[in-house]
């Protein structure tokens, strides 16, 4: 009785959670990696093609368009989601009156579904009567085309100096910027209550000190704040890199059907999976590229550690 | 922050101001959305409570073999993101023949390695003292589990319910590619294709928008101090 209770029961517990995600993580994990090396499509039929799949991504100039665009989208993004999260966490902190109030304001985008705020947003940006725009141009500027502009904001911006900045170098669509205004706007929330967490995780005495040393409040930022936030920074880091990678709603949403223009200057890479796997039923192809970014996502976590990781201090 | 909010119901109101509601509301069945929405999240939860509930007091409580090799494997799952797993993921619903129900919709969801780890950590930190007294008083294991473990880890299952709570009710890739009949359809997928047939009528669709979101902005501000202080904790998870 003993024996059975000790070796099955545990089992019996676990059975339910382990039978959801063998059959719902781990076998579609690694046949993802199996279909990759597939011809696949709706009917089921396949054949094995060995890597015709990786090869055709490699000549596949949509993949790497949109590929360049996710890490456009992912370089502005993760910066403005940790300085402007920080600097707010920094304003909010010890602040007691009306925190409950703050913390609603900047809270309510992280619970609202990227849907809901892609539908909004794509009125607030829209060229005609959009509020964005009337706002511009009570100022003298604008109005802007934004969600329908495919020109690279570098090239907007400096060819009124003559420069003409053209290919990678004219940068993301104004589109695409104004995707990543959304992803920022959806996140500060999230983000800032982790700061929050970590400051007050940071004890008094050492501000004391930094004090008494004569430091100000730049130097006391400097030398106590940021190296002892650095775990916080450092998950900031890796999770915003995570999910930004991961964009899909905003894209789907927010850019006319079929999706990711004007000019495929707004398709991120999981969207343009999305598109051959479930409007193309290309499987073997999409296959190909979810294993394309889950090494590309895997290689940056490795990254991330050996080289933020070894800066992060740990008290 | 709150303006795209504040504009978001003003458009709401314009030209024909509480008419937009009732006239986006009957434009598609948003009822029919609702009440999928509903299912599927309630469903999900309780699913996801009992499972990981049970997982958890295994891995924090109970010795075997492969324990720890098989919290590793969970865990690992947790680092892959969904649309890595989500062709695959529908060719096996195809071959069970989901695609199109509830079951697609539920089920691969009714576990959730997070929540597992969190309770994990929650249950390893009651004292073991508690379990010796629980059975000298004549206590099962799972009797232990149910009238000592889970009422000590109110705030632990808290936590894990409006975190699955606010993921269920905001899924939107999964739900997009798992269903395609209209009387399958949740609420962000009929809000996504509602803002493509409407797509000049912007008081409509910020009348769509605001009541999609009403549920959770309610659930938000009743117990924004828990759902804040959740998120807060899932940063120290490292």
């Amino acid at each position: 009785m003993k024996r059975w209770t000790r070796s099955v029961a545990p089992l019996l517990y676990i059975l339910p959670a382990l039978a959801v995600v063998a059959v719902f993580r781990i076998v579609p994990i690694l046949s993802s990696f199996a279909v990759s090396f597939t011809r696949y499509d709706i009917g089921g039929l396949h054949r094995i093609s060995g890597l015709e799949n990786y090869a055709r991504m490699l000549g596949d100039p949509r993949f790497w368009s949109s590929a360049l665009n996710t890490v456009y989208f992912v370089l502005g993004v993760v910066p403005a989601g940790i300085v402007i999260p920080l600097a707010l966490a920094m304003l909010l902190r010890g602040k007691l009156a009306g925190k409950s109030f703050y913390r609603t304001i900047y809270f309510l985008p992280v619970v609202t579904s990227a849907v809901a705020v892609s539908v909004v947003w794509t009125w607030l940006f829209n060229p005609e009567g959009g509020p964005i725009n009337s706002v511009l141009m009570l100022f003298g500027a604008g109005p802007l085309m934004w969600l329908r502009e495919p020109r690279g904001v570098f090239d907007m911006l400096l060819s009124p100096l003559g420069v003409h900045p053209s290919g990678m170098l004219a940068g993301p669509s104004l589109a695409l910027v104004a995707l990543m205004i959304v992803s920022v706007w959806k996140s500060i929330g999230y983000n800032t209550v982790l700061f929050l967490a970590g400051l007050e995780n940071i004890p008094g005495e050492y501000y004391e000190a930094a004090r008494m040393d004569g430091a100000g409040g730049w130097s006391s930022f400097r030398h106590v704040t940021w190296p002892l936030l650095s775990p916080t920074t450092y998950y900031v880091l890796v999770m915003s890199t995570i999910t930004s990678f991961q964009t899909f709603a905003l894209v789907y949403v927010m850019t006319a059907p079929p999706g990711g223009g004007p000019l495929g200057t707004t398709n991120l890479l999981v969207f343009y999976l999305y598109q051959k796997a479930f409007d193309r039923f290309d499987i073997g192809y999409a296959s190909a590229i979810s294993v394309f970014l889950f090494a590309i996502l895997l290689g940056l976590t490795v990254l991330q550690r050996r080289f933020a990781g070894r800066k992060v201090v740990y008290e | 922050m709150m303006l795209p909010f504040v504009w978001m119901i003003a458009t709401s109101l314009e030209k024909g101001g509480l008419r937009n509601y009732v006239e986006a509301w009957s434009q598609v069945p948003f009822g029919t959305y609702f009440l999928n929405t509903l299912v599927v999240t309630l469903l999900t939860v309780a699913g996801v409570v009992v499972s990981s509930a049970l997982a958890a007091y295994a891995f924090a409580t109970m010795e075997f073999r492969g324990r720890g090799m098989l919290f590793l494997l969970f865990l690992s799952t947790m680092m892959v993101p969904q649309p890595v797993y989500l062709v695959p993921s529908y060719i096996i619903l195809a071959r069970l023949h989901w695609i199109d129900t509830f079951a697609a919709l539920i089920i691969p969801w009714t576990t959730n390695v997070f929540s597992i780890f969190l309770l994990r950590q929650h249950f390893r930190s009651i004292p073991r003292s508690l379990y010796e007294a629980a059975v000298l008083d004549g206590c099962s294991t799972f009797g232990y589990l149910w009238r000592v473990v889970l009422p000590l880890s109110r705030s632990a299952l808290v936590t894990v319910i409006l975190f699955d709570v606010i993921s269920s009710w905001n899924s939107f890739m999964w739900p997009l590619v798992v269903t395609n009949s209209e009387s399958m359809r949740v609420l962000q997928v009929g809000l996504s294709y509602f803002n493509q047939e409407a797509s000049s009528n912007f008081p409509l669709l910020m009348a769509a928008s605001t009541f999609c979101t009403l549920p959770l902005l309610v659930l938000f501000v009743l117990s924004q101090k828990q759902i804040v202080s959740s998120y807060a904790r899932s940063g120290l998870k490292d």
